[in-house]
């Protein structure tokens, strides 16, 4: 080190700043302005997508009809252990509670008890409004009370069903979107066949989102592969073509092939006139109708990456692999095809991901039997106001796509996905 | 104006490809390759040099079946390529981007061809090895492409063409990105590499440098037709016409009319007046224009009658620009400024000003009179 005078032992800018805390300050600067910049997306994603999955998560664990309504009865019938009749006290309370519950706290009780078993609703109707004679009964005849307005009250599957809505946190619901329960002795078993259905909508949801995308990725290889090898000004004009999609609604979309595919569609009109058939063919409320628009509106989220990963192949490689004694097809599969895979692979995760959570479009032009999860959402938390059972259901179809997504991390590596 | 006459003899037999009245047109209007006939001979290093545009690559893609010729034909040992698809031709190939397949490494790239042309997996990995040996990449077999240098990719790029022993070995520019000191060790190496293999070497360059240091005969090609095929030697010394005297070296050109033209001699007048005698190159009549072309190095620089010069004239020194091995001198005579000389180092003329007048003077079979153009 070259000797320094005392002041010098510190680099200095020409104003005299040390060097090290001039450096700090540039930077905070720099910081403050990066934080500024992703400060609005930050505060978006935490409104817009953080907040709800929380809300979702414990909507799907949370079962407050009762326990909210009618907090002493659950916390009595939570005491008992389930065997034969809960105490007297117990009834007595329940009682007092639907004598003194408002409209809403009683309709949502109610409505609950009814998940489990169903007449239970108009059986809680009907035992309201005696309520109040029956809480003063005393403890020993209170259950004769009960008896008395309707006989069902004797079997102790209803006195249990109350018990199993006094839990605040539930796994009732989670269980219910995988056709699940639990039994007196707490073990989880399926329910029974006739109301078991969710298990196979999601096997449905897996498998049409699986054939969408197979379908997507073949119709999507060629389309990609012509875009990026024509000359730009043809390939411009099929880009737009493919892009189109995009720029229309989705609904507008789907209602388009409702009228193209129905029974007196433009597709049925046509195959008659050319005798390709001799009667209307159901086109749509099928398997195949659903196949058709799905694929047609995902086909574009295929085609893009897949495309923009094959503009940056190098075109000569087709013909070194040629030159170096490839013929054609050797020469695709082995050059350019494993090139493709970073486009290929986010277009069908891409694709995958999108179709597990479609919903309109099966809604629209599928039958009863097309329906995928998304729909029974849908019908849980809208039509039947079921807010813990659609908050299941999408809990299972988010856990379905994250687990897809390792799946396909672990095969085909996602940081492949990167476009360089 | 394609010469075949003047093709190396390497015996009677039927050259290893011959391009027959071949052209090429991409759009129907304009022909690319005008009427080209080429004989390729077994063995040699060919190269087709030529400015940009000139139709070089065209020609070797017909070759190489990339693309169709609109008329005429390719034959490969006596044998018609029309209807051979580019992976039959047994030709391999060294592109300008190497071409080289990123997913794959070096090994594998290498083993690509073996295994197209079904290769033994037993003699597959010794190929390799001699090929990676060749080109002095031994040991780098696990590397991607992505992994190495531009020059190192270059090497893979020829190994990969050279280690399925194709019949010819077709290079389009393939030392374009290199940098210069790389592409001139490239150069030689590659020039040691054919004489190595013994193959068929046809390379496509627009640096005529890279063309006389490397080639056995060179096609210098322009606007689709070639101007001239010869040695490297015969090429720049004896240029055949004002294009190829241009294009191959430097070239100091005068224009002027033929006033007396006997058997190796002729006397052309420029238009300062002077007269200068000439070694009749493609001139046919007194009369014709034509352009001078005297090499800067052939310029006689403080000439005076008795130096061996047949012409000796003055020039004025306007400009000195040091090169290390040399000093180029740009001189003012016959009414232009932009004539250049060029002395070595140790000619003893240190001292030459601007403003100087100094007498410089060349032998008549050094000045040669071309066609006008
Ligand atoms: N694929 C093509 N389509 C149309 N014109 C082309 C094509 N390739 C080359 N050309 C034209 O042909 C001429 C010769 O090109 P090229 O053979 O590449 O010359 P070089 O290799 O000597 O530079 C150029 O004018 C070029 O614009
Ligand atoms: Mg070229």
């Amino acid at each position: 080190m070259v000797a320094t005078t005392g002041s010098h032992d510190v680099m200095r800018t020409a104003d005299g700043v040390p060097l090290r805390i001039k450096l700090r300050r540039a930077e905070r600067m720099r910081k403050v302005w990066a934080i500024a910049l992703v400060a609005p997306l930050f505060v978006f994603l935490v409104v817009g997508f953080i907040l709800p999955i929380i809300s979702l998560l414990s909507l799907s664990v949370e079962d407050p009809d009762l326990t909210s309504g009618f907090p002493r009865t659950a916390e009595l019938f939570q005491e008992w252990d389930g065997e034969g009749f809960p105490p007297p006290e117990a009834m007595t309370t329940f009682a007092e509670e639907l004598s003194i519950a408002d409209r809403g706290q009683f309709g949502r009780a109610a409505k609950r008890l009814n998940y489990d078993i169903s007449g239970f609703k108009s059986m809680v109707k009907k035992t309201a409004r005696k309520s109040e004679e029956l809480a003063l009964l005393p403890p020993d005849q209170i259950h004769d009370g009960f008896i008395k307005i309707d006989k069902d009250w004797s079997d102790p599957a209803y006195w249990y069903a109350i018990k199993n809505a006094s839990d605040y946190y539930t796994d009732y619901y989670l269980l219910w979107s995988l056709d699940l329960q639990r039994d007196k002795e707490r073990e989880i078993v399926s329910v029974s066949p006739d109301r078991a259905i969710y298990v196979d909508v999601l096997l449905r949801t897996i498998e049409i989102s699986f054939a969408v995308t197979l379908l997507c990725f073949l119709l999507g290889l060629p389309i990609a592969y012509l875009l990026a090898t024509l000359p730009t000004r043809i390939s411009n004009l099929l880009l737009i073509l493919v892009l189109l999609p995009f720029w229309t609604s989705l609904l507008v979309r789907t209602t388009s092939w409702l009228v193209l595919l129905q029974n007196e569609g433009l597709i049925n009109d046509m195959a008659l006139w050319m005798g390709l058939w001799n009667e209307p063919q159901e086109l749509i409320r099928n398997r195949f109708g659903v196949y058709v628009a799905m694929v047609h509106i995902l086909l574009p989220f295929m085609v893009l990456p897949m495309y923009s990963v094959m503009k940056t192949i190098n075109p000569w490689h087709m013909r070194a692999a040629a030159s170096l004694g490839a013929p054609g097809w050797k020469a695709f599969l082995k050059v350019y095809f494993p090139q493709c895979m970073p486009g290929v692979a986010a277009g069908t995760l891409l694709v995958f991901i999108l179709s597990l959570g479609y919903y309109i479009t099966p809604a629209l032009v599928g039958g009863p039997g097309d329906q995928m999860t998304s729909y029974w959402i849908v019908q849980n938390m809208g039509r039947t106001a079921n807010w813990g059972l659609g908050a299941a259901l999408s809990v299972v179809l988010l856990l379905l796509t994250i687990v897809m997504f390792f799946i396909y991390n672990r095969f085909v590596g996602v940081d492949r996905l990167k476009v360089n | 104006m394609t010469d075949s006459t003047h093709r190396p003899d390497h015996g009677s037999n039927e050259p290893q490809v011959r391009f027959e009245n071949v052209q090429k047109t991409y759009d129907g209007e304009v022909l690319v390759v005008k009427d080209l006939n080429l004989a390729i001979e077994k063995g040699e290093f060919l190269t087709l040099l030529g400015p940009s545009g000139s139709g070089k690559t065209t020609t070797l893609m017909m070759l190489a079946g990339f693309e169709s010729t609109t008329h005429g034909d390719i034959v490969l040992n006596g044998r018609s390529l029309r209807l051979v698809p580019p992976h039959k031709r047994d030709i391999g190939m060294v592109f300008q981007n190497y071409a080289l397949f990123p997913h794959m490494t070096v090994y594998e790239n290498l083993e690509f061809p073996l295994q197209c042309h079904k290769v033994e997996k037993s003699s597959r990995e010794k190929k390799i090895a001699d090929a990676l040996a060749m080109v002095e990449l031994t040991g780098f077999e696990r590397r991607r492409p992505a992994q190495l240098s531009g020059g190192q990719q270059q090497r893979v790029a020829l190994a990969r063409a050279l280690v399925f022993e194709p019949q010819i070995v077709l290079m389009d520019e393939p030392l374009g990105a290199l940098d210069k000191k790389l592409r001139e060790q490239m150069q030689i190496e590659m020039k040691h590499i054919h004489q190595n293999v013994g193959l068929t070497f046809v390379y496509v360059t627009h640096d005529q440098s890279e063309a006389l240091t490397m080639s056995d005969r060179i096609a210098v090609f322009d606007d689709g037709v070639i101007q001239q095929l010869d040695a490297p030697e015969e090429l720049y010394e004896r240029p055949k016409n004002a294009f190829v005297a241009q294009f191959i070296g430097e070239n100091n050109r005068l224009k002027g009319r033929i006033t007396e033209l006997t058997e190796g001699l002729c006397l052309v007048e420029l238009p300062s007046g002077h007269t200068i005698r000439a070694l009749p190159v493609n001139v046919t009549e007194v009369g014709q224009e034509t352009t001078l072309s005297l090499r800067p190095e052939v310029v006689v620089v403080g000439a005076t009658e008795n130096d061996g010069c047949d012409d000796v004239f003055t020039a004025v020194v306007q400009e000195q620009i040091y090169m290390g091995d040399h000093t180029r001198v740009r001189m003012e005579v016959f009414g232009h400024d932009d004539f250049v000389v060029k002395v070595p180092r140790g000619a003893g003329l240190g001292g030459l000003e601007p403003g100087q007048e100094i007498g410089i003077g060349w032998r008549s079979g050094d000045c040669r009179a071309l066609d006008a153009a």
